[in-house]
């Protein structure tokens, strides 16, 4: 592909056109939650630069089917970078080597040749189910634990009697675009899911309706993740730089300091 | 129209909505007569719930915060998944915040209008009342909607209307509705309201004397096939756009659900009605396996053109204003870029079949963000846009900042689905369905930032308003296996599910996919004619006896096994997509995204045909080898008046 200089690609360049890739896959297999995983290797030839990551793994897929073997299970739905519902380990990257889901990683990002070790995200609240696809019920139990602001359908006041300054309200926006995908627990060599617990406590607190419940949310929510054998946070900073959204670290010291306050002030986890 | 391809049966019609009182006080006096379930009553009753996206996570969280028993299914691992996360733009309501002329009447007038007349005005009418809630109890719910530094909320503009009156956050409205709707069920499900059904797939209706009694579903980790019952069944299973196999839909979005309980008698209405999206980043390759939308906010600021010569392909910052057609400017003059989805998405198509299309095979025309950016500077337009600029420098490899984006329709909504009457009930008591997968609200076209509010309107307001009428005669009998009906729709998924793994043919269930959605997209798109129609009709069949004679699942049906469930999808794909089109063929006259060849205006714009079309088409099942049969539903107008639509 011609890049011209402020980055944008000819418009009569049109790269879908050119020889595709030959690439050696290293994929980790598992049939099921108990079973023993191992790497296997595969190859795909002719593949597209403007093809996404997960295309890539349609062709192999549709490949091992023709071929009678069992296809490569992995998680993906919306495939625009917003479910959170893929991601993988990519060259013990988690989602690869670009800040962006797996489903917005293109091949673009790799060269002809390359060799590419693909393995699900690893951390013990997340069993593998199969193959590449995991289990991440554990994130919606740290949500149940409090990541929420109780108001029952029907009792919310006009919505212009509650005012928010656009300062917070933006910075409650940027943590509250947490996708839940697990790449921040998956990249955290602690395994730890503090920046998915402080994304939403920093997008609640922020917000005046979130007031009322924001000591018992950031205690309820610490003790659930304690609860799933998530580790602790050690502040190493993988999290933030393997997020897609790019939630910022500043959402773990807001957690932290609202953690003492609650603490302080009597909040205790309920059993 | 050759008899074969559909019988006609009795009329049908809303019984619902009061009509006997002024339709402002239709929704109120309906909430009035009907009968409650008092709060101790509750608890004795279940409700079953199929997906968690804005309609099914909204309406199972507030039933339960009613006191029912809720079983929620969904597909995914986790409710937060569901589509309408990717939603886009914003979410309207009738606040008139702009102080500039809104109100419940022009809302529901812009949403009839809009829709091409094909829409049932009651319902729309309510819809508009209902907007204004929505806003209330998403922003009490902590939903961090853009602001003024005043601290108000913001508002930006929406195709097909003249006011502000759409509520977004950044480019991400429709992922912070869903996460407030997700985060009041998750609440629900700790409280021990709702009892959760992750990764599960709803496979067949359980319908027990006359009644929806519950659902054959597939646990999709383990494979194992198993009943759920309840007192009433609610289907919030979205869309089926991914009967065009390329679409703005999630690679998971199915029909299955609707399509099933469509066997089992629920009538299907307006199935043709395809909403074609003008803006969306241009296919690339053969190995394409989804599109994506961008959205429909940035004509706000964006202009749209194509070069005024054919087979201009200089780089478009070299070709002059005065070589350029801004043709929705030009043909559109009071409503420009902002014309509805369906104009926008034909008029793109007509310069493209003209040759003057832009990018790989002259299939695509720019937006172009150069006057914004100069007259808002771009700090202001990253403000706005810069996730959605984002998304297209990954996906294209182009900087959108520097070069104009190049853009195409796709498919992105279906306004047919289930028919409901005004209580959202189908044909069958007791189901339920709301959200895109039913027909209710939005005619032949569907406006911008109208799904996001029907989706809320339905799940938080209106269908638990209108279940406790049907739930006042409940609980009902007990229902467990050894009822007939149930071991036979047990018996009917097993055996359909041990059909597909033991055929061990030749060809992938994505193969067939792909086959059929281009077929589709070819005939049954953007332009429809009774040529190509009939040639689709031809062709399905085809295809419907390959995939049952050639079609290849390896694994097995006892573990997570995704061929099979992408089979199981394909297989009542490939049956809708049959019944689209002989609804196509059927409706003779354009209307909204429905555009029949043969039915224009002189300068090319849709037209309809009231005498003989104004009316919903709902459609019964029938069992193979004999036509569905048509049942219609007229539509009376007793507050807009019929009219050509016009923006310009």
């Amino acid at each position: 592909m011609t890049i011209t200089q402020d980055g944008a690609r000819s418009s009569v360049d049109h790269s879908s056109e050119k020889r595709g890739m030959n690439l050696t896959l290293r994929v980790w297999r598992q049939n099921g939650p108990t079973a023993k995983g191992k790497m296997v290797t595969y190859k795909v030839t002719d593949i597209s630069p403007d093809m996404s990551f997960l295309e890539m793994l349609d062709v192999l897929n549709e490949q091992l089917i023709m071929e009678g073997d069992d296809p490569v299970a992995f998680d993906h739905d919306c495939r625009e970078g917003i479910c959170g519902m893929c991601g993988v380990m990519i060259n013990g990257q988690a989602h690869g080597p670009q800040q962006t889901t797996t489903c917005q990683l293109h091949m673009r990002s790799f060269k002809d040749g390359d060799t590419i070790d693909i393995e699900p995200w690893r951390a013990s609240p997340f069993p593998v189910i199969k193959d590449l696809a995991v289990d991440r019920r554990a994130f919606d139990r740290i949500i149940q634990a409090g990541g929420y602001i109780s108001v029952p359908t029907g009792t919310a006041p006009e919505a212009h009697s509650i005012l928010v300054p656009k300062k917070d309200s933006d910075a409650a926006f940027d943590a509250a675009t947490c996708i839940g995908c697990g790449a921040c627990v998956a990249a955290c060599p602690n395994a730890s899911s503090m920046l998915f617990t402080a994304a939403k406590v920093t997008h609640l607190g922020l917000m005046p309706q979130g007031q009322p419940e924001r000591n018992d949310r950031v205690v309820n929510m610490v003790a659930q993740q304690d609860r799933e054998g998530f580790g602790g946070c050690t502040n190493i900073g993988e999290c933030s730089a393997a997020c897609p959204k790019g939630i910022s670290m500043e959402t773990i010291s807001r957690l932290n300091h609202d953690l003492l306050g609650a603490l302080r002030a009597g909040a205790r986890p309920k059993s | 129209m050759p008899l074969e391809l559909f019988t006609v049966g009795d009329p049908i019609a809303d019984t619902k909505a009061p009509s006997d009182v002024a339709i402002g006080e239709r929704w109120s006096e309906r909430r009035f007569r009907g009968r409650l379930v008092n709060p101790a009553n509750r608890r004795k009753m279940t409700v079953i719930v199929v997906g968690t996206g804005l309609a099914g996570g909204s309406a199972a969280a507030t039933l339960g915060e009613a006191g029912y028993k809720v079983k929620s299914f969904w597909y995914q691992d986790s409710p937060r998944r569901a589509h309408s996360v990717a939603a886009q733009g914003g979410i309207n309501a009738a606040k008139n915040y702009r102080n500039d002329g809104d109100s419940v009447y022009r809302l529901f007038y812009e949403t009839i209008k809009g829709g091409d007349f094909r829409s049932r005005e009651n319902n729309v009418h309510r819809l508009a009342e209902v907007s204004v809630n929505i806003i209330d109890q998403c922003v009490a719910q902590g939903v961090p909607f853009a602001r003024e530094y005043g601290g108000l909320l913001d508002n930006r503009s929406f195709g097909g209307t003249q006011v502000s009156r759409t509520f977004y956050a950044r480019g991400q409205t429709g992922q912070q509705l869903l996460y407030g709707a997700y985060q009041a069920l998750e609440r629900q499900i700790a409280a021990g309201s709702v009892e959760q059904h992750a990764r599960t797939e709803m496979l067949d209706l359980i319908v027990v004397d006359g009644r929806a009694r519950g659902i054959v579903a597939r646990d999709l980790v383990t494979g194992e096939i198993s009943t759920h019952y309840a007192d009433a069944v609610v289907l919030a299973t979205g869309g089926y756009g991914n009967v065009f196999y390329l679409s703005t839909n999630a690679m998971g979005s199915n029909a299955t659900a609707i399509w099933r309980a469509h066997k089992r008698g629920a009538y299907f209405a307006n199935p043709c009605y395809t909403q074609i999206h003008p803006t969306c980043i241009p296919v690339k390759g053969d190995y394409q396996s989804k599109l994506t939308l961008m959205s429909e906010s940035l004509r706000n600021d964006g202009r749209v053109w194509v070069p005024k010569e054919r087979g201009d392909t200089r780089d478009p910052r070299e070709i002059p204003e005065g070589e350029r057609d801004y043709y929705l400017e030009r043909i559109y003059p009071s409503f420009g870029n902002l014309v509805p989805r369906d104009i926008a998405s034909r008029a793109a198509k007509n310069v493209c079949d003209e040759g003057r299309g832009v990018g790989p095979g002259g299939l695509g025309v720019y937006l172009d963000f150069a006057d914004a950016i100069g007259r808002l500077g771009r700090p202001a337009v990253q403000a706005k846009y810069g996730n959605l600029f984002d998304m297209y420098a990954q996906i294209t490899g182009e900087d959108p900042y520097a070069t104009p984006m190049r853009i195409y329709p796709a498919v992105h909504y279906t306004m047919g689905g289930l028919w409901v009457d005004y209580d959202l009930q189908s044909t069958i008591p007791g189901m339920f369905v709301i959200g895109e997968a039913n027909f209710s609200d939005h005619g032949a076209n569907r406006l911008g930032a109208s799904a996001l509010m029907q989706g809320l309107a339905d799940g938080y307001f209106v269908l638990p308003a209108t279940i406790t009428e049907y739930l006042a005669d409940a609980p009902f009998d007990t229902v467990d296996d050894s009822h007939p009906a149930a071991g036979e729709a047990l018996q009917n998924v097993q055996n359909s599910v041990q059909r597909m793994l033991d055929i061990n043919g030749t060809r992938t269930p994505a193969s067939f996919h792909r086959e059929l959605g281009k077929l589709m997209w070819d005939m049954c798109g953007m332009e429809r004619s009774e040529e190509s129609l009939r040639k689709a009709l031809d062709r399905i069949p085809e295809i419907r006896q390959e995939f049952w004679t050639n079609l290849k699942v390896t694994g097995d049906g006892q573990s997570f096994n995704q061929t099979l469930e992408l089979a199981g999808r394909v297989a009542d794909f490939i049956e809708l997509a049959e019944l689209m089109c002989v609804d196509a063929l059927h409706r003779r006259e354009s209307c909204g995204g429905h555009f029949r060849a043969e039915s224009q205006t002189p300068d090319g714009e849709a037209l309809r045909d009231d005498e003989n079309f104004a009316y919903v088409a709902a459609w019964e099942w029938t069992p193979e080898n004999e036509p569905p049969v048509l049942h219609k539903e007229d539509l009376e107008y007793e507050y807009v008046h019929l009219a050509q639509r016009s923006y310009k």
